[in-house]
């Protein structure tokens, strides 16, 4: 059996460019203006995955997240890289799940597919948990190694990590099956392949070929790896009772939007003299000196 | 039963920063309701690390102390902790949101099934009733933090599961000592009943602590630049500011993410929470990721040829121009004038 690794990774609105219509007037977060990113440290989760693939004969990366039917897109994202597959974790019994309910669902996807590693961002820029990774690790009931920056040695049921932490680094050693989670500060992901951009530009999900206006039948006969595998609640055999806002044990009381209070502030220009009055105020208040 | 626990990470026989500061909120927690407060600690040769602890109010220190728990492994603590949560049923868990923290708490709230927080900024009590049910839960924790990158502030509840766990980052909370005569009890834990070889799947093979280089948190002066600073040369002239003044250079995110800077001078939600006397903010514009990390600097002084940047509104001062005029005219006017 070849080794399997599973990346778990998330498309994100990309929170780093938030501009003003970001905001609805109600103080809600208007999804629809953010461009939809593959998470960054996703990225850097399979870029881990592919250096695996590089170093050992017979290994398979399968790329998996959870969303709505357009996360599809991180999928492809992931097989222009060199991902050699992909499953979509989508059904609208997931909606309003937390961490914990998140990495029910996950685990049982992964469960299915039975892989000797799994690798995942560290975190998601619009959560900022870092949970998911953790989590899912315990529901699968096997170690996890979070903050890795990159793997230095793979054997068949062994491998060694290096971590980042925030003092210095940690060298470990963890038996497979085994969870990683990869930290920013690892390697950037391997630019897409022309090759794989060409062989995949149109892998879809079944969802996705209900709204095509084109004829897939017949690609999708000659060449089956263009077909994006979608799993629903039925398909996971999940318990609805562990997903969605009855899953989670986390509620949201309250969103507020942010705005920063106003204090009295002295104006000053870049004159001379505004300048040597401040820098005297704060010598003579002993603020600096 | 039901009290307030906080997990006390421990480096070198010493416990860390962010712990302390966690058990004199957790302090100020467990009055508030009439709940003890107990501390957890783990690792090896611990004799003697109450002293540490119970100055800051600690009424029970559970003590889990073997040769096979430091430095921190993942499995061993959780185990420990999952272990001692299902007998001590605690109302509130708060941890560190460090590399330990951040490992430890999501794993240990999976096993036992509860909520948790990431990286609050603040922890108070408030009221609940459920919409639907119409059930009222009295003194929940309201675990309030930024979201979405910092564009929301969300105030989260765990009305039904125990512990309501929550992390917070080193900084956020104030140490205080509570009462350096204060004495407790020490409850000693039986690791070798709990710890199987199993939980010792993953093996530290080297780990170099390495203090931190670039240590801006404890910087009296903070000279933070922005992606308004514009290059990586510009940056130069905020390194002679800050040695001139006897301080260090922070950053924003997008100074950072430009490569401006190295990450571990980051300020912000998602990097270093600071607290100088004086925070000089240079072409930042002053997104909330980056404020939540500076708002509490006693003295902001915002430099940015923008009249309308948000910074603005927080600072004590605010000079409008461009940070490459202004600078060198600070530098020149503080030698001219001392010493």
């Amino acid at each position: 059996m070849s080794f399997r690794i599973v990346v778990l990774a998330k498309q994100v609105p990309d929170t780093r460019n938030v501009g003003k219509d970001a905001m609805k007037a109600d103080g809600t977060v208007n999804r629809s203006a953010l461009p939809a990113i593959f998470n960054p440290e996703d990225l850097h989760a399979l870029e881990q995955a592919l250096s695996v693939k590089d170093r050992i004969e017979d290994a398979e990366v399968i790329i998996l997240t959870m969303g709505p039917p357009r996360a599809a897109e991180v999928i492809r994202e992931a097989l222009y890289r060199g991902a050699t597959s992909g499953y979509l974790i989508t059904d609208r019994k997931f909606a309003g799940s937390d961490t914990l309910a998140t990495s029910y669902a996950i685990s049982l996807a992964v469960k299915k597919l039975e892989p000797h590693l799994v690798i995942a961002g560290r975190q998601a820029i619009d959560g900022d948990t870092a949970q998911v990774g953790p989590q899912v690790a315990e529901k699968l009931n096997i170690p996890q190694v979070t903050y890795c920056e990159e793997i230095l040695e793979v054997k068949e049921d062994e491998l060694v990590i290096k971590r980042r932490l925030e003092r210095g680094i940690e060298i470990v050693k963890g038996k497979t099956p085994l969870l990683i989670t990869v930290h920013s500060s690892a390697p950037q992901c391997r630019p897409r392949h022309a090759k794989l951009l060409m062989q995949y530009k149109h892998a879809r999900t079944v969802s996705e070929l209900v709204d095509e206006t084109k004829d897939y039948t017949e690609m999708m006969t000659n060449k089956p790896y263009l077909r994006i595998e979608e799993w629903s609640v039925a398909d996971l055999d999940a318990d609805v009772q562990y997903l969605g806002l009855s899953g989670s044990p986390t509620k949201v009381k309250k969103i507020e939007n942010v705005v920063l209070a106003h204090k009295d502030s002295v104006a000053l220009t870049d004159e001379d003299k505004d300048i040597d009055y401040l820098m005297k105020e704060l010598i003579d208040s002993h603020v600096i000196g | 039963m039901h009290n307030i626990f906080v997990y006390c990470e421990i480096e070198d026989g010493q416990v860390a920063e962010v712990s302390l500061e966690l058990l004199t909120k957790g302090r100020k927690l467990a009055n508030e309701i009439n709940r003890k407060l107990e501390a957890v600690v783990i690792g090896h040769n611990l004799k003697g690390i109450e002293d540490q602890i119970f100055p800051y109010g600690v009424d029970v220190i559970h003590v889990a102390d073997n040769s096979r728990l430091y430095p921190y492994l993942t499995l061993p603590h959780a185990e420990i902790i999952v272990n001692l949560f299902k007998q001590e049923e605690p109302e509130i868990a708060i941890f560190g949101a460090t590399s330990v923290g951040r490992d430890l708490a999501p794993r240990v709230a999976s096993s036992l099934k509860c909520g948790l927080t990431a990286d609050c900024t603040s922890l108070v009590f408030g009221d609940h009733t459920e919409n639907k049910t119409g059930k009222e839960y009295k003194n929940l924790l309201y675990q309030i933090r930024p979201a979405f990158g910092g564009n929301i502030i969300a105030t989260i509840i765990n009305p039904d599961t125990r512990p309501q766990m929550a992390t917070v980052r080193e900084g956020v909370m104030k140490k205080e000592i509570f009462n350096s005569t204060h004495k407790g009890e020490i409850k000693h834990v039986n690791v070798d009943t709990i710890l199987k070889e199993s939980h010792m799947a993953v093996e530290i093979l080297e780990r170099h602590i390495e203090k931190q280089k670039i240590n801006i948190k404890s910087a009296p002066i903070i000279i933070s630049g922005g992606y308004g600073v514009g290059s990586k040369e510009n940056f130069d002239m905020l390194y002679e500011l800050a040695e001139v003044l006897g301080g260090e250079v922070g950053a924003s995110r997008a100074a950072v993410d430009a490569g401006f800077v190295d990450h571990a001078r980051q300020v912000g939600q998602t990097g270093i929470t600071v607290r100088p006397k004086l925070y000089i903010a240079c072409g930042i514009s002053g997104a909330v990721q980056h404020t939540a990390g500076m708002n509490e600097s006693a003295k902001i002084i915002s430099i940015n040829n923008d009249p309308k940047a948000p910074i603005n509104q927080i600072a004590d001062y605010t000079i409008i121009g461009n940070v490459a005029d202004i600078i060198p005219k600070m530098i020149k006017f503080y030698k001219k004038n001392t010493k």
